[in-house]
């Protein structure tokens, strides 16, 4: 393969792309994210593969795999163009059946489709799913469009154009303005503005820079950056080169999860391709520039999440934050003025230059431009990546696109930030999802997890939840981070066993207030967040587990008790065999726990048919 | 089944530092191919790491106890892993956790003697929508329940005896 | 040479000290304890947390790791940094409660008692030893070991390292491990006797009084 050396050949190889691509030629898109590959959608592509090659069918049809398309609750997911019917939960055993229906009589198969929960009718085509109607895909546009170890996919729908434009007709100052211009934040969760970033770096002195992608998403319940990487890895790549070619970096790195196999593996082939196509390498369209990628496999710490301690394990050490006093944009890697984003902080790139800066800016808020993506995870029916413009308020998320709260339950909270943003109560649900915002009501906006709440749920059990992850991912450097946090689980621990006593309220209180102000890294400084955020809004939870011993959601072992209800128990020792305790007598017909012996593990409840058991 | 190997092969092992130029920088990625390899560090190989990259042994050895990815000791044939990422955690992974404990007779991070099982729970898969899930070797098992846990647990045992 | 406002005295500094190095010189008293003159700063024990105003905003920031910058104003003991430092304190004390450097600084601001579970560990993770071994004795024979909650300083592999040279280095900076105190207490509480001993003690035994068997000072405080 020759190299793309201007912006005329590779408009010329687009054109040619699309020329040989006929629009109306059926093809099937089968999501191969790790949502659905988990529920067998690799063997829904083989069968796909296999039955149009049994049938012949080769040369009229096209199969593809996809990364993750987002609505991930009902994967398996198989979309056939160019009509875009729209299959979920499909099964390799509903295949023939498809290629018979609908490939080769424009049959729809009707019981794949997608029933719409609130008006029950059954929706053909994947724009017209609720869940995708309400969203605005900018950087996730493709995701399930593309194949992502092809790059002509990528290329066909226009990447490296912006590359290309950038590189061949922009000065470094003006992409650098464009960018600033945008308004453009990182998406890691702090904000940062992203054009002065760039330009803070360029300033720096040094001849040697470095540019990193951060993709080494750590958030429990977030997944948006491994859907990227996985589903248009190109389109990080292309916004890395733009970004070192203005900030004059030769090398970039990007550092991944080594829990994202299939990411890096998406990313390892995207590189190669564009390698061989010479959008990396050296003298990238004629340009004099070179530039190249590696990629780095995350050890597992959370706290490489952080810059300095993903510096620092790049550079082969323990991931162990240092005082920033002198930034990263000066001092990052191997001491090198380097510029860090996050992957999708880089996606947001190339279609701010190819689209122009007030284009960008349109979207969004005042002060928060674009698009946020969250991974809505948690009680909500539709589980899945949701792509939102900036200013979108909480209740469209969670109730248009998310389809309201598992069965039927009443909502709490929803939690966003991950670890280290806070949970935000039902009275701020019209709040509208921006940085500024989510920081004021004791959040924040985080790598993009927006895990969903319901009454079930116990405030005080989520705050433990996330201290005890803390406890792990804390790096014990610093004292407050790692003795605070030690202590503030110790005290949720005590109050959520019934062992709470009035004054460590107050105490759990002093102390998130201390590590937020003392801590040297960013995860010691946000760590308390869901601890404050708690006690904000639920505060009352924490007096219910303290003065009365109770849980008032049901969760908190110590503090509550399964109960047999006499009416409903028919007697039919389904929860007796399963009990691991033996904790359940029969006298007689009805059945009896012996509060002494039950561990409260609801195996029981799981168990019974009749809904007899209770949580008291 | 195989035993986990003590007796040192320094070839294998220098094979992949001198994959990497013996680069400083590449600790973690060397250490990455030996986990590999072996399933986990042996401590022979961690020495002759630090020879070769001229890194001090205790710098070597720290690297290998911070990251989660490591492990100085042996590790079983099944490496289960537990999700108790939020979204799983809600949905009651911690019960499936701790009935996989009471079931294997090991806690959280351990290896049943027999070299069998590990369990290991980890901070999200970002398999959100199988939630609660758990993964044994490379398989996805969904929506979990500490029911569900003792039938999968079974079925593994008995493709074992199978094979 | 810059120009920086220390508790409200402008002083002048020499570009890239730091701003403990400049309050120490100038006499401002701000604690520490992973802190010392021959090792670099590592900026883990965040006692010496000052304010510092630089014009756009204020925040907390660990001295020994602060570079001066021209103008900025700094504040060493505000109520807000007087409560974290005592906090600290009392998290460190927990962990290690027979210290007699922590004791001795527990009196120094005041704090008598300790609201958490004690603990009795040797080790308040601050690293001077570390450091000690390898930048002033060129060895390296220990270092940290495990994240967060099982962060500590051992040799590799927890056994007698080759390198050590058993030159007592790490024992001889170490805060913890050194003579500690016996005061008659019970948990939780401090008995700050160090503090309000009387002279005719302290003539008697010396500084190493309280590592000694109890002198008795605490005895009388406590009203036995």
């Amino acid at each position: 393969m020759t190299k793309i050396r201007t912006l005329q050949e590779l408009e010329a190889l687009r054109k040619s792309l699309l020329q040989r691509r006929d629009p109306n030629k059926p093809c099937v898109r089968v999501c191969l994210g790790t949502g659905c590959r988990a529920r067998g959608s690799v063997d829904v592509l083989e069968a796909f593969t296999h039955e149009i090659k049994k049938r012949g069918l080769d040369v009229q049809v096209e199969c593809k795999q996809t990364g993750c398309h987002g609505f991930c609750e009902r994967g398996p997911l198989v979309v056939i163009e160019p009509k875009e019917i729209f299959y979920q939960r499909v099964k390799a055993g509903d295949v023939p059946e498809i290629v018979s229906k609908t490939l080769l009589n424009g049959e729809v198969v009707d019981r794949l489709l997608y029933t719409d929960p609130a008006t029950g009718r059954k929706v053909l085509y994947e724009y017209e799913v609720p869940f995708y109607k309400k969203q605005t895909r900018l950087i996730l546009a493709n995701n399930g469009r593309i194949d992502p170890t092809n790059i002509l996919d990528y290329i066909a729908i226009g990447g490296y154009q912006a590359l290309a434009k950038a590189i061949t007709t922009m000065s470094c100052e003006e992409i650098i303005s464009t960018i600033e211009k945008s308004g453009l934040r990182g998406l890691g969760g702090a904000g940062f503005p992203t054009g002065r970033k760039w330009r803070l770096c360029r300033e720096a002195p040094g001849d040697v820079k470095f540019v990193i992608g951060n993709g080494d998403e750590g958030d429990p319940g977030a997944f948006s950056d491994r859907s990227l990487m996985e589903g248009n890895p190109h389109s990080i790549l292309e916004g890395m080169v733009i970004g070192a070619y203005a900030i004059g970096a030769n090398q970039g790195y990007l550092y991944v999860r080594a829990e994202y196999p299939l990411a890096l593996k998406h990313l390892q082939i995207a590189i190669e391709q564009a390698r061989e196509y010479g959008f990396l390498g050296n003298n990238i369209f004629s340009s004099g520039f070179d530039f190249d990628i590696k990629i780095n496999r995350g050890g597992g710490a959370f706290v490489c999440g952080e810059s300095s301690a993903l510096v620092a394990s790049i550079e082969g050490k323990i991931g162990e934050p240092r005082a920033k006093y002198i930034h990263t944009v000066e001092r990052g890697l191997c001491n090198k003025p380097t510029v860090l984003n996050n992957v999708k902080t880089w996606a947001n790139v190339p279609l701010i230059i190819k689209n122009g800066a007030d284009w960008y800016a349109k979207i969004g808020t005042e002060r928060s431009k674009g698009t946020a993506i969250f991974s809505l995870v948690g009680k909500v029916n539709n589980t899945g990546l949701v792509e939102v413009p900036m200013g979108t308020p909480l209740k469209e998320i969670i109730y248009d696109i998310g389809g309201g709260i598992l069965e039927g339950k009443r909502f709490k909270a929803v939690q966003t930030g991950g670890p280290s943003g806070g949970c935000i109560p039902e009275e701020l649900l019209d709040l509208p999802v921006d940085f500024e915002r989510l920081t004021d009501a004791g959040s924040m906006m985080g790598s993009g997890g927006m895990i969903v709440m319901d009454e079930d749920t116990c405030m005080v059990d989520v705050a433990r939840y996330f201290l005890d992850f803390l406890q792990c991912e804390s790096c014990g450097k610093c004292v407050p981070c790692r003795e605070g946090i030690k202590r503030m689980l110790e005290i949720i621990t005590d109050i959520t066993t019934g062992r709470g006593k009035e004054e460590d309220i107050e105490l759990l209180q002093e102390l998130a207030d201390m590590v937020k102000d003392f801590s040297l890294c960013g995860l010691g400084k946000t760590a308390p967040n869901t601890v404050l955020s708690t006690l904000r809004y639920f505060r009352d939870e924490y007096v219910a587990h303290v003065k009365d011993k109770k849980c008032p959601a049901g969760i908190c072992r110590d503090l509550i008790e399964y109960f047999i209800l006499e009416d409903k128990c028919t007697g039919c020792g389904a929860c007796l065999k399963l009990c691991p305790q033996q904790a359940i007598d029969a006298y007689g017909l009805i059945h009896t726990i012996d509060p002494a012996k039950c561990i409260r593990c609801g195996i029981c409840r799981d168990a019974c048919p009749f809904e007899a058991i209770i949580v008291r | 089944m195989k035993l986990a190997k003590s007796v040192p092969e320094y070839s294998k092992v220098d094979k992949i530092i001198d994959s990497y130029s013996c680069e400083k920088s590449a600790l973690i990625a060397i250490l990455q191919e030996i986990e590999n390899l072996y399933g986990y560090l042996p401590a022979w190989a961690l020495r002759r790491v630090s020879e070769k990259l001229g890194v001090p042994l205790i710098q070597v050895y720290g690297v290998a106890s911070f990251y989660d990815a490591f492990h100085l000791t042996p590790r079983g044939k099944h490496l289960i892993r537990v999700c108790l990422g939020t979204a799983c955690y809600l949905r009651g992974s911690a019960r499936v956790l701790e009935t996989l404990e009471g079931e294997l007779g090991i806690k959280d991070g351990e290896t049943t003697p027999d070299l069998e099982f590990s369990l290991q729970s980890v901070r999200c898969l970002g398999a959100c929508a199988l939630a609660p899930v758990m993964v044994i070797g490379e398989q996805y098992f969904d929506k979990m329940t500490p029911t569900k846990v003792r039938s999968v647990l079974k079925r593994v045992q008995r493709r074992d005896d199978k094979d | 040479m810059v120009t920086l406002t220390i508790n409200g005295v402008k002083v002048q500094a020499e570009e890239g000290s730091t701003i403990l190095e400049v309050a120490k010189f100038y006499g401002f008293d701000i604690p520490t304890l992973c802190y010392h003159d021959e090792l670099t700063p590592y900026g883990a024990c965040r006692l010496c947390m000052v304010e510092v105003d630089d014009g756009r905003r204020t925040r907390l920031v660990a001295s020994c790791l602060y570079p001066v910058r021209e103008g900025i104003t700094v504040r060493t003991n505000t109520k807000k940094l007087v409560k974290g430092r005592k906090l600290i304190l009392e998290l460190l004390l927990a962990r290690c409660p027979n210290s007699k450097t922590l004791q001795d600084l527990a009196s120094k601001m005041g704090l008598e008692h300790v609201r958490f579970k004690m603990e009795n560990k040797d080790c308040i993770l601050c690293g001077l030893c570390v450091r000690m071994c390898a930048e002033q004795m060129g060895s390296g024979a220990i270092g940290f070991v495990g994240r967060g909650q099982k962060r500590e300083v051992v040799t590799p592999f927890r056994i007698a390292s080759e390198i050590c040279r058993n030159c007592g280095a790490c024992m001889y900076i170490c805060p913890v491990v050194e003579l500690q105190c016996r005061g008659v207490k019970s948990p939780g509480e401090l008995c700050n006797s160090c503090l309000i001993i009387t002279p005719q003690c302290l003539d008697q035994y010396g500084q190493v009084m309280c590592t000694l068997e109890s002198c008795g000072a605490c005895e009388k405080k406590e009203g036995k």
